[in-house]
């Protein structure tokens, strides 16, 4: 779609949506936070003062040794992620077999599992009695990255596998006719179509990887310091804005650098994907090369949600349901204001409501980037910022701005401003999700339906919503998960009487008790099912819907 | 999402004006809750600012809102060691009326901020919370209820008796003891003012030195040092010797047999105060929640809410507290106004020593 002048307007007029969203819920308050620790009052010496001051804190020994961690551990893990993922996503888009779409929801888990609870069951793997005691990987930076990809292969096989699915097997097939060998085959048709999702995933692993924050708290005992570890201590231990938003600049550079990496990589355009191929059941030895695809993510995935289950499990002198049907009523001891089954529900209602604003948001945004261009470039920063940028500035700008009536609208305490920020974390992966399908829609198919006489609304709902559809399908799914789990921005907005999930879960680990770790144990378990049903629920809407097409 | 603020007000003051057409009206006499500065009832919403740890039992909050008339609104946008600075933060624009959870680790940040307005509060309960008060800053926060922080051991891993702070740093310890980061957790923060209070300016730092090559072991949060790490039979740990609390003890009591307890002459004594806040809009209103704070029903409240203990001595704690968590005799504090000079150097230092 190479926009005609008059459809400029339009596309303006349809930006104002995710401008509108983003610049009130992400752009307002993290500039708020910037504004105040680089020149504003909290800085109490004049703005040239304040840039020089600046100017000391990055140049620091201790910032650039955080900026050099960051860097490492997230190359790290995004390696990681697409060495395990890649295989895994070309296993599950590829085949189908029985069972495959409970693997496929099960890969998507880890993603929303709180990372206090992950945290905490990979340190008992990694303790010096646990099963993998004896590797001494205890408080050590490859046990964090081990939990980054972890948590991160999930989004490697849902982008590059919604590719590969959309990906039609025509090519493929004509250059193995043609006498290429599987490997050429791949190499030269596979690999340079599925490019721009790859890198579109490694840059949204890499930017999580850079702005893990619990993970790498715990699972480095505190030596470990990254950019987001010293933004939370300099925001919350020392109160000082300066060295914090110095540190929030430097995490926008990283988002603008893997931005640059992702767009330089993907830009071999994608191959038109009209038909979605079919999935076949393995044949032969592709059945051990599917099974070695996925055993080592499924082992890593495995090993922490079955220690997780064994701690839930964990009563007094053995095992049992017991903290499961705790979940049913008040704590006994309390900690918190109502049972957890009410903060899983509180968690779905908010979840669908955050769903339904990305959804929207992203839809629209997805549109708008659908061809590229310098303006597109810009819109798609943007929406990737909230990626990158630490939620402890996120969630202290939204208290510094939102802690007062705007335009006659008063979010203070609300209980709105909870799905607001699981929306504006969700929207990046959204919008990154399916701008590689509405990509590779041909815009020959738009231009023929234009001059078959289809007015633009209906261009759009014969050609773009159609074939964006299953993609989209699975992005919601991605969205609803994302926002159930979410906690960074989360704790700053939550309120206290109408706990979610996750706020739950980090209430009860703040408490003594086998009774009230178990429970924060078993509402981990309850989450992670929660988001497998979800997942497993859009693999079957994906599949019926696939058979539209 | 509220609409507009004055709409909601307009709400609450007409709900109050037929709760006290109903009842026996706010300005009953009622030791908990009548604030003899108020000249006249407040009404409407009052906002309570705490931390991600701050309960209160329903029935509880229910009889104060009925009583008064008020509607009780909680925020808690952080955990305890965050609330402060961001009470510092948004400071032209509060974020409630009234603040519960600051520590005396954190007071003098406060109180020097300018963030809170002077109240004495009048409940009975007082006199006992003004022995708590932060030197200085007695009008502005008014101590609600306390804490020690202590070392707790498995009494598994040492059937003779509590291990002894001093004894900590010889071998035979090596490899037992687990703490939290002062950098990122509360309770890590009060234990090293406790070996900074037990030794001298100067020994603290050695003797941390001396732990370091003792292996300890340093987490990020008290859920890692507690739940992941500690020996005691609930959670099966490497670590016999872990950071917590006085009160921890009740809560591991196993058929009635106690499996941990505190190491008493390693506790730091952490007071949590409540205030005014400057700026409130509904003085008034945040005035009667610090009354309500020092009232027998909530005082009596606090022990199975929030594991802490009252200020108030007219109240008895649980009968298993009185058993299995006695406070320490002569509990380690340091001046607030001491602890906010020197806390980031003192961090600082503690980083150097025992991480880097």
């Amino acid at each position: 779609m190479t926009p005609a002048p008059a459809s400029a307007r339009l596309w303006w007029a349809l930006a104002g949506v995710p401008l509108l969203f983003l610049g009130t819920f992400f752009l307002w308050p993290a500039a708020t936070v910037l504004w105040r620790g680089l020149v504003g009052d909290d800085a109490g010496v004049g703005p040239g003062a304040g840039l020089a001051e600046a100017w000391a804190v990055l140049a620091s020994s201790r910032t650039l040794r955080a900026i050099a961690t960051t860097a490492w551990l997230a190359l790290a893990g995004t390696a990681g992620s697409l060495v395990l993922g890649l295989p895994a996503a070309w296993a599950l888009s590829r085949f189908s077999w029985r069972g495959s779409r409970t693997v496929r929801a099960l890969v998507t888990v880890p993603f929303v599992l709180p990372t206090i609870v992950v945290a905490a069951a990979f340190s008992a793997l990694f303790a010096a009695s646990g099963i993998l005691g004896g590797l001494g990987l205890d408080q050590s930076p490859v046990a964090i990255v081990l939990a980054l990809v972890f948590f991160n292969v999930s989004v490697v096989v849902r982008i590059v596998g919604g590719a590969w699915e959309a990906l039609p097997p025509g090519r493929s097939l004509a250059a193995r006719t043609l006498g290429a060998s599987r490997w050429r085959a791949f190499v030269h048709t596979t690999l340079p179509a599925l490019r721009p999702a790859i890198a579109s995933s490694a840059a949204v692993v890499f930017l999580f990887c850079s702005t893990s924050f619990a993970l790498v708290l715990t699972l480095g005992g505190t030596r470990v310091r990254t950019i987001e570890t010293e933004i939370w201590i300099q925001v919350n231990q020392f109160l000082d804005l300066r060295a914090a938003a110095v540190l929030a600049l430097v995490q926008v550079a990283f988002v603008g650098l893997a931005l640059w990496v992702s767009s330089r990589a993907s830009h071999a355009r994608a191959a038109a994907g009209v038909a979605t191929a079919r999935r076949r059941g393995p044949r032969g030895r592709e059945r051990w090369a599917v099974a070695a695809a996925l055993l080592p993510t499924l082992a890593l995935l495995a090993l922490p949600i079955a220690a997780l289950v064994e701690r839930s499990l964990r009563v007094v002198g053995g095992y049992g349901l017991d903290h499961y049907r705790a979940l049913l009523v008040p704590p006994a001891r309390t900690a918190l204001p109502v049972p957890v089954w009410e903060a899983a529900v509180n968690s779905l209602v908010t979840a669908l409501i955050a769903t339904a604003m990305a959804t929207v948001v992203g839809l629209v945004t997805a549109q708008l980037l659908a061809a590229r261009s310098r303006r597109a470039g810009v819109l798609e920063s943007l929406v990737m910022l909230p990626l990158g940028v630490s939620a402890v500035v996120v969630g202290l700008g939204l208290l510094l701005t939102l802690n007062r009536a705007v335009l006659g609208v008063d979010l203070r305490g609300s209980w709105w401003l909870v799905p607001i920020a699981q929306a504006v974390v969700a929207l990046p992966l959204m919008v990154r999700a399916l701008v590689p399908a509405a990509r590779a829609i041909d815009p020959r198919l738009r231009a023929a339906a234009a001059t078959l006489g289809a007015s633009p609304w209906r261009t759009w709902w014969q050609v773009d919503a159609r074939l964006l559809r299953a993609p989209a399908g699975a992005s919601i799914a991605f969205a609803f998960a994302i926002s159930m789990g979410e906690f960074g921005a989360t704790v700053f907005v939550a309120r206290p009487d109408r706990p979610t999930l996750t706020t739950a879960i980090s209430r009860l680990l703040s408490r003594p008790g086998l009774d009230n770790a178990g429970m924060a144990f078993a509402a981990a378990v309850l989450l992670a099912a929660l988001t497998a049903a979800v997942m497993l629920l859009s693999e079957r809407l994906r599949t019926t819907v696939g058979a539209e097409l | 999402m509220r609409i507009s603020r004055t709409a909601t007000l307009a709400v609450a003051a007409l709900s109050t004006l037929t709760l006290a057409a109903c009842s026996s009206g706010p300005e009953a006499p009622d030791a908990s809750s009548a604030a003899p500065s108020a000249s006249a009832a407040p009404t409407g919403t009052v906002t309570v600012v705490t931390h991600d740890s701050f309960y209160v039992d329903d029935a509880l909050l229910a009889s104060f809102e009925e009583e008064t008339g008020l509607t009780v609104e909680l925020v808690a946008p952080g955990d305890a060691g965050a609330l402060v600075n961001q009470l510092v933060l948004t400071k032209d624009a509060p974020l409630g009326d009234v603040v519960y959870g600051i520590d005396n680790t954190f007071a003098t940040r406060a109180t020097e901020a300018g963030v809170l307005a002077a109240y004495s509060p009048a409940a009975p309960a007082a006199a006992d919370a003004a022995s708590y008060a932060a030197p200085g800053a007695e009008d502005l926060l008014t101590a609600i209820d306390f804490s020690d922080v202590c070392l707790n051991y498995d009494l598994a891993a040492f059937p003779d008796g509590a291990p002894a702070f001093a004894d900590l740093t010889l071998p035979e310890y090596a490899g037992m003891v687990s703490v939290t980061n002062p950098a990122t957790s509360s309770p890590g923060l009060a234990f090293m003012l406790a070996t900074i209070a037990a030794t001298d300016e100067d020994g603290w730092l050695s003797w941390w030195e001396a732990m370091r090559e003792n292996d300890v072991r340093v987490t990020a949060s008290w859920s890692d040092t507690y739940y992941t790490d500690f020996s005691a039979p609930n959670y099966g740990g490497d670590f016999p010797i872990v950071l917590s609390y006085a009160s921890s003890p009740p809560f591991e009591v196993v058929d009635g047999e106690p499996t941990t307890a505190a190491m008493l002459d390693t506790c730091f004594r952490q007071v949590e105060y409540a205030g005014v806040l400057e700026g409130a809009e509904n003085p008034a209103a945040a005035e009667l929640v610090v009354e309500w704070m020092l009232s027998d029903e909530f005082q009596a409240a606090l022990p199975e809410s929030m594991y802490v203990y009252p200020v108030s001595s007219s109240v008895e704690v649980p009968a298993d507290w009185a058993e299995y968590a006695p406070l320490a005799d002569t509990p380690t504090t340091l001046d607030p106004a001491r602890i906010d000079a020197m806390r980031d150097e003192w961090i600082d230092a503690w980083t150097a020593t025992v991480l880097d």
